[in-house]
């Protein structure tokens, strides 16, 4: 990782670690990919990436663009070329993930309770308090099992054999799940033989967990089995094909705000046999949007009483409104020492070093550094409104410093990471691209889970290190290679069962071979 | 209607059938597969799909240990397998053929356009890493041929002679294949999260998958499996689905041809009885066995049985 100040100022190429080749060698977990990529060709690779658009445009997975022109409904891109995480480092990035939901979910129930973490002085108040993800509505309020971040989604990057950061957090409504799940599919249906070579963690329970998952936060109103739902803004929504992917996976009813009602603090689903209680709500409906009682007035997506029928503890909202401010950008500096607080122990996955441009020694010495920086909205998300210093022009800088002396309190900045590369299949053949990796992580009212692996997120362009599939980004399958096979059971029961009788027509009494009909050929 | 226009219709559909449930299964296991290589426990999976498909002992006798290439082969274009991909839709065509007066337009197009793409086809196309597509194949022209029938076709016998063979195959398929993955649902077998892929793969080799989602809205357990592939009505693929429609078709040829041929509808009836009159927590405590292979082998029955009653003339 490149030292703030002492960054050298590259033009295109952040010198990076590659994931498959390191110091001319292949590393050992890459070894069958690169056994795969020297046998089959370019071409061969070629017609795979293009069976897999076919693939992705037939089972319908694509993402909305906004504000952009062109395809409304694009697809992102797939590499074929997957992304490989050993055994051993995806349990080191468990543990670490584990942690720090916990610390954030601990965060979120200190700072709408009884808010020591501000007393203690750890974390600016104003920070929180006036932070715009901060919801009123969940002052002395305690969600059901405590759990605020009941889906989120950790962005890392890694920088070398061992350099593993947190980028963001997520806590709000995190996607990109379905194409973790879609990718896997891709793969075993486009290279088979590679995957069968591979000892590869499956993924393909997520919805099942994710079930276990929500129903184990019903409310304390539910008795009996909770009836769950996925509530979405709508197929207008850029991430609607995974708001029904995970909806029909999970086989619950996906809902609108026009679906729902709230009567006596208790929330129903309209449905053909009339009104239908609802227990659980996985939500991926912005805060704003959810009740126009509570929050926007102006939201025709929400449903009115809902916040009502949340407190009344008739209903459960996954995840809790308000839990926006655990990943907002400019409280991301405090997570290391709300894990240290919250849990005794210390952080076991870094956070970049960043600086906030709201203090007026680190904005002076951003404003200084901006060609070595990332500059980013504390708030925002997508990709949008950041600037990558190494890659920028001065026009871009000066646009940039200009906005940050207008409104500091609105940006951050990071040393530029050389994120680590993976070979991809690019235009001109194979290329390191950038990656970095989205885990989902699940946090239920019994137990964390996680299915190994994530989402990786490739940069396409050469050098390029946003990726933002707003941005041009791609995906891989991710794979977390399992050690050790344990002894797996045999399918066959011990069973001989032959042909049973009658299974063929009889023809004239025989039954004949179909090999000596010559079937057709006097067709 | 002749007997010999009814026996051509009823493995028409059987043949048909036969293939997508194939190709499906072959997909299933192509997973499974995959994910037992690493293990070195593939071949097993291979035999299993080679014993459901009721070819084993052929296979064996032909070709000794099934290799997985040669299992997908045996299955796939192998003419040598009567009951293969490529001598379904071979026979099915040989009897469309014969009584191509009593299809539809859209039937006998689906039939003959099937063959005529099969015969082009490369034997690469349909194995290695294009298997699986050469799967999809199959079971979109299975799936054509069943709606054009249900969209055309006139609800007369020749309805109801494929629909028979439709039926009583689909209800064989799904047996095998769960008699062909017993050892994931013998007792305990449930607290084993490794038999997790089997229940899966099973349940998609009947497309059962997000249907068990739909229905029960839990992880996946074997008695639930069980449950939905023997005893629910609402699943299209399930044993005692395809017997109601059997027995609803066989009361309606009974009463038509006024003579008592009330035998084959009874059985029907009486194997439809067999699969719902259990629990599913019953049947997970052993008696699955027993009870599958009481319906393989009634199901050999009833299919001799239509054939003596309505298709020897």
């Amino acid at each position: 990782m490149p030292i703030p100040g002492r960054a050298r100022h590259t033009e295109d190429r952040v010198p990076a670690f590659d994931e498959m080749n390191e110091a001319g060698r292949i590393r050992p977990a890459y070894a069958g990919i690169a056994r795969y990529l020297d046998g089959a060709g370019g071409a061969a690779l070629e017609a795979k990436r293009r069976e897999a658009e076919i693939l992705f445009r037939r089972i319908g997975v694509t993402f909305a663009v906004y504000n952009q022109g062109g395809d409304p409904e694009r697809l992102i891109p797939f590499d074929v070329i997957p992304r490989i995480i050993a055994a051993d480092e995806w349990q080191g990035l468990r543990r670490g993930l584990e942690q720090r939901v916990r610390a954030l979910n601990a965060f979120l129930a200190d700072i709408y309770g009884p808010r020591k973490i501000l007393k203690e002085g750890l974390v600016p108040a104003e920070l929180v308090l006036k932070n715009e993800g901060y919801r009123d509505v969940m002052e002395g309020f305690t969600p059901p099992g405590g759990v605020y971040t009941v889906i989120s989604g950790i962005d890392l990057v890694r920088t070398g054999p061992e350099e593993f950061f947190v980028l963001e957090d997520n806590c709000r409504v995190p996607s990109g799940v379905s194409y973790m799940l879609e990718n896997r599919e891709a793969m075993m249906r486009l290279l088979p033989q590679l995957c069968s070579a591979h000892r590869i963690a499956p993924v393909s329970h997520y919805p099942e967990e994710l079930l276990d998952t929500l129903k184990s936060l019903a409310p304390p109103a539910c008795r009996g089995e909770p009836t769950v739902v996925v509530l979405t803004p709508g197929p207008f929504n850029s991430a609607y094909y995974e708001h029904s992917f995970l909806a029909d996976e999970m086989g619950v009813e996906l809902v609108e705000g026009a679906d729902l009602f709230v009567r006596d603090d208790t929330v129903f689903m309209r449905t053909t046999a009339g009104p239908r209680r609802v227990d659980v709500i996985y939500r991926r409906v912005d805060d704003e949007f959810l009740d126009p009682r509570a929050f926007r007035p102006d939201s025709m997506l929400g449903v009115p009483g809902l916040i009502a029928a949340y407190r009344a503890g008739r209903v459960t909202l996954a995840n809790a409104p308000g839990a926006g401010v655990a990943d907002d950008k400019a409280v991301y500096p405090f997570v290391p020492d709300m894990i240290r607080f919250y849990l005794s122990e210390e952080p076991i996955l870094k956070n970049v070093p960043t600086y906030m441009c709201e203090r007026d020694d680190e904005r002076a010495y951003v404003l200084e550094h901006m060609h070595e920086l990332v500059v980013k909205l504390a708030r925002g998300s997508g990709g949008y409104g950041m600037l990558v210093g190494p890659h920028s022009t001065q026009e871009q800088r000066d646009d940039f410093a200009a906005l940050i002396r207008e409104r500091p309190g609105d940006y951050i900045a990071q040393p530029t990471l050389a994120l680590s590369t993976v070979p991809t299949l690019c235009e001109t053949g194979m290329a390191p691209r950038h990656v970095d990796l989205r885990p989902f992580i699940l946090f239920g009212r019994d137990q964390v889970r996680m299915v190994p692996g994530g989402l990786t997120r490739v940069a396409l362009r050469e050098g390029s290190l946003v990726v933002n599939s707003s941005q041009g980004g791609g995906t891989k399958d991710t794979w977390v290679l399992e050690q050790d096979p344990p002894p797996m059971t045999q399918s066959m029961g011990g069973m001989t069962q032959s042909m049973g009788s009658g299974m063929t027509q009889s023809l004239g009494g025989m039954t004949q071979s179909l090999g000596k009909l010559g079937g057709g050929t006097n067709d | 209607m002749l007997a010999r226009t009814a026996d051509s219709l009823f493995w028409l559909g059987r043949y048909m059938e036969r293939a997508g449930n194939t190709a499906r299964s072959l997909n299933a296991t192509l997973r499974m597969a995959s994910l037992a290589a690493p293990r070195g426990t593939e071949a097993a999976e291979w035999a299993s799909l080679l014993v459901a498909s009721g070819t084993a002992a052929h296979h064996e006798q032909l070709y000794g240990d099934p290799t997985p290439a040669g299992a997908a082969s045996w299955l796939t274009l192998d003419t040598l397998n009567l009951s293969s991909v490529a001598s379904c839709f071979e026979s099915a065509r040989r009897n469309a053929r014969a009584v191509r007066t009593a299809l539809t337009v859209d039937m006998w197009e689906a039939v003959n356009d099937t063959w005529i793409d099969l015969r082009k086809l490369d034997p690469g196309e349909a194995g290695g890493d294009r298997l699986m597509g050469f799967n999809d194949w199959v079971i979109a022209r299975t799936v054509l041929f069943n709606g054009a029938a249900m969209d055309t076709m006139l609800r007369d016998d020749a309805w109801r002679f494929v629909r028979l063979g439709v039926m009583l195959e689909r209800a064989d398929n799904t047996a095998r294949l769960l008699a062909s993955r017993l050892t994931a649902f013998e007792p305990g077998a449930e607290a084993n999260v490794e038999n997790h892929t089997q229940w899966q793969a099973l349940l998609r080799s009947v497309a059962a998958l997000r249907a068990y989602q739909h229905l029960f809205r839990e992880r996946l357990r074997p008695a639930r499996v069980v449950e939905l592939l023997l005893m629910r009505p609402e699943h299209p693929r399930s044993v005692s689905a395809c017997y109601e429609e059997l027995n609803d078709i066989l009361s309606v040829l009974a009463m038509s041809d006024g003579e008592d041929r009330v035998s084959c509808r009874r059985l029907a009836a009486s194997l439809r009885g067999r699969c719902v009159e259990h629990t599913p927590a019953r049947l997970m405590d052993g008696a699955l066995k027993d009870l599958l292979d009481e319906i393989v082998a009634g199901n050999g029955r009833l299919g001799e049985s239509i054939g003596k009653c309505f298709l020897a003339g």
